[in-house]
């Protein structure tokens, strides 16, 4: 890039021949339609060797059969092709059931509740006054920031068994109340972390906590672009606060919907270090999501690799049909990408 | 009910869900940052202990002190940012190239290379582990810090591109042409003109990706096996005994992890709301 330009500088230099002078009307240096290649190349290089070709490798690594012998940095052993053998061995397994249940049902639980919470508090952030309105942004901004090991450690200090507040807090119950609900009313000791069903109630309010924030401020950034005169009218025509809401601001912010929708079930489809931290490693293998099974094929002893791609394979397809959607969005809704 | 009273008796109302919303998202974070700073005897009870009284700092001067797996939280911090910062500057030197290509030139693969930008920020990192694992130890960069380094510009760079060159297409483009009837080549207008009214948006994004690189955890748990090359995320484990584990040093490392990220956080805010659902919502 330097060399270019101190080219073009030259060419401006009063002493150069006519020719060059004359190729710095048309624009200075490169020639113009090299300009954006040469630029992008850098960054297209990055992508095609850190992100496009292990997408490939990791399709291959699924025929084939990766152990210990393969993975050496010396002298690796060839890799033998198995066909899908992988696969059907993936199918074939009781904990892809479990996993792509608890997937599937994780995702489709936590990305509704984000969005719920997420538009309640986006409609009432609008709602407050300025001051308010700061003070509980500021808040939940602190839920957003907090990196995810954090959050998971957090949540396991919360819920923790002996110590934890959250068993001190259902304690305060009354027995009889906690009897009905619940079926026992001691907490004292409740381990939350040995059964899958309940390690996922933790991880759900944890991610949820999360993530309502994003979707909180991105309503919030929505709503302030539906013009005001908009909802005076609703009024005037006596619209109640329900269908002002079905009639004005969902359709309007429809298109943030369905972006968050997508991005949401992306996020969440794929939870692992929450998931990891919470579940204690790969020890439950009952707890497993697909991310967490592929992580614990690939990398337990001896290591499965072909496993863990295969199964990776399979969230990847996954993720991707539903980005296809998301994709068509962003593509319909930004002139400018066209 | 008098109208009057009424929407007093609303706003009130709204108010105090203001509230609620506040303590939801708080309480975590308060209950982090007061057990970092309770001792021993107030965090393994069971009783409610609000705050801690009085403030210990016997926590936060043991994870410095004593640290955590054979090293003081010092080196993982060190560790962190430093894989942070390199991954940082790269990357926006490469998002700076490529937003500059899409932003400001139309040519034959523009569509196309926007398009794989999204697709390729939806392909699971997750995902990715394995045959980047592998790439990784054959290069023999395996256990490096410079192996995490090029792992998360790949990572951040996407996503980067794709936010920054809306700050790109955000300045005029006749200033960039006055420069060149002025006689600057192409990169000076570049430097002198483009880069200073693209700083702000370009900050943005690099706090972004830091704090993107600061969290990751997937790849800094399979890259590194050597407990001096660890990262805050991966160290934070440690803690976490057989038998039992030392919550107050958690909590007191877990603070300090968070700490850079929420003033970073509150620095940009705003703009990382409109990055990511850029295009969604139309002023």
């Amino acid at each position: 890039m330097t060399d270019t330009s101190t080219l073009a500088r030259g060419g401006a230099d009063a002493s150069a021949p006519s020719r060059r002078s004359r190729k710095r009307e048309r624009g200075p240096g490169l020639s113009p339609k090299a300009v954006p290649y040469v630029l992008l190349l850098p960054g297209l290089l990055v992508i095609a060797v850190l992100l496009l070709y292990p997408l490939y490798q990791m399709v291959e690594m699924s025929f084939h059969k990766v152990g210990l012998r393969q993975i050496k940095a010396v002298n690796p052993a060839p890799a033998d092709f198995v066909g899908w053998d992988n696969y059907t061995q993936i199918l074939g397994s009781d904990l892809f059931w479990s996993s792509l249940r608890n997937t599937v049902l994780f995702a489709v639980v936590t990305v509704a509740l984000t969005l719920i919470l997420g538009t309640l508090v986006g409609l009432l952030l609008n709602k407050l006054g300025p001051k308010m309105s700061t003070f509980v942004v500021v808040g939940i901004m602190a839920a957003w920031a907090t990196p995810p090991t954090a959050q998971a450690i957090v949540w396991k200090w919360l819920f923790d068994s002996d110590s934890g507040i959250v068993n001190w807090a259902l304690n305060l119950l009354p027995d009889w109340l906690s009897n009905l609900l619940f079926g026992h009313a001691d907490w004292s000791g409740y381990p939350w972390f040995n059964d899958t069903l309940t390690l996922y109630f933790v991880l759900i309010v944890a991610v949820v906590w999360a993530s309502f924030p994003f979707i909180a401020v991105s309503v919030l950034a929505g709503l302030k672009s539906i013009p005001s005169e908009l909802y005076e009218a609703a009024k005037m025509d006596g619209s109640s606060a329900v269908h002002t809401f079905r009639r004005i601001t969902f359709p309007l912010l429809r298109p943030v919907f369905s972006v968050l929708v997508v991005l949401s079930i992306i996020w969440d489809f794929k939870v692992f270090t929450q998931l990891y931290l919470l579940a204690g490693g790969t020890v439950n293998r009952d707890a497993f999501n697909l991310s967490l099974w592929s992580y614990a094929e690939a990398f337990s002893s001896p290591p499965k690799m072909g496993l863990g791609a295969a199964i990776a394979v399979v969230l990847t397809v996954i993720l991707l049909l539903i980005t296809f959607v998301y994709v068509r969005q962003i593509v319909k809704t930004e002139d400018d990408i066209r | 009910m008098s109208p009057l009273a009424r929407r007093r008796l609303g706003r009130a109302a709204l108010n105090a869900a203001g509230v609620v919303v506040f303590l939801f998202a708080v309480f975590p974070v308060y209950w982090m940052v007061t057990t970092a700073f309770k001792p021993n005897d107030q965090i393994f009870t069971t009783s409610f202990i609000p705050f801690p009284s009085p403030p210990s700092m016997d926590h936060i001067s043991r994870v410095f002190t004593k640290g955590v797996a054979g090293h003081s939280i010092w080196q993982y911090l060190f560790n962190s940012t430093l894989v942070a910062l390199s991954a940082v500057v790269l990357g926006a030197v490469f998002a700076l190239l490529a937003a500059t290509a899409v932003a400001r030139f139309r040519f034959r693969f523009r569509t196309s290379f926007l398009i794989l930008l999204l697709i390729v920020q939806m392909v699971p990192a997750e995902a990715l582990l394995i045959p980047l694992f592998t790439m990784v130890k054959r290069l023999g960069l395996y256990d490096q810090l410079l192996g995490l380094i090029i792992i998360n510009v790949g990572l951040t760079l996407p996503f980067s591109v794709w936010m920054l060159r809306t700050f790109v297409a955000a300045v005029p483009k006749e200033l960039e042409e006055a420069s060149w009837i002025d006689g600057a080549g192409r990169f000076t207008t570049f430097w002198r003109v483009l880069f200073p009214l693209v700083a702000p948006g370009l900050v943005a994004t690099s706090i972004f990706a830091f704090i993107t690189t600061w969290n990751e955890f997937v790849y800094a748990l399979t890259l590194i096996g050597d407990q001096g090359k660890y990262t805050m995320p991966v160290a934070l484990q440690f803690f976490v005994g057989q038998r039992s584990t030392d919550w107050g040093g958690i909590m007191a490392a877990s603070t300090l992890m968070t700490i850079p990220v929420l003033i970073f956080f509150l620095l940009v805010q705003r703009r990382m709301v409109s990055g990511l659902v850029a295009g969604a919502v139309k002023g």
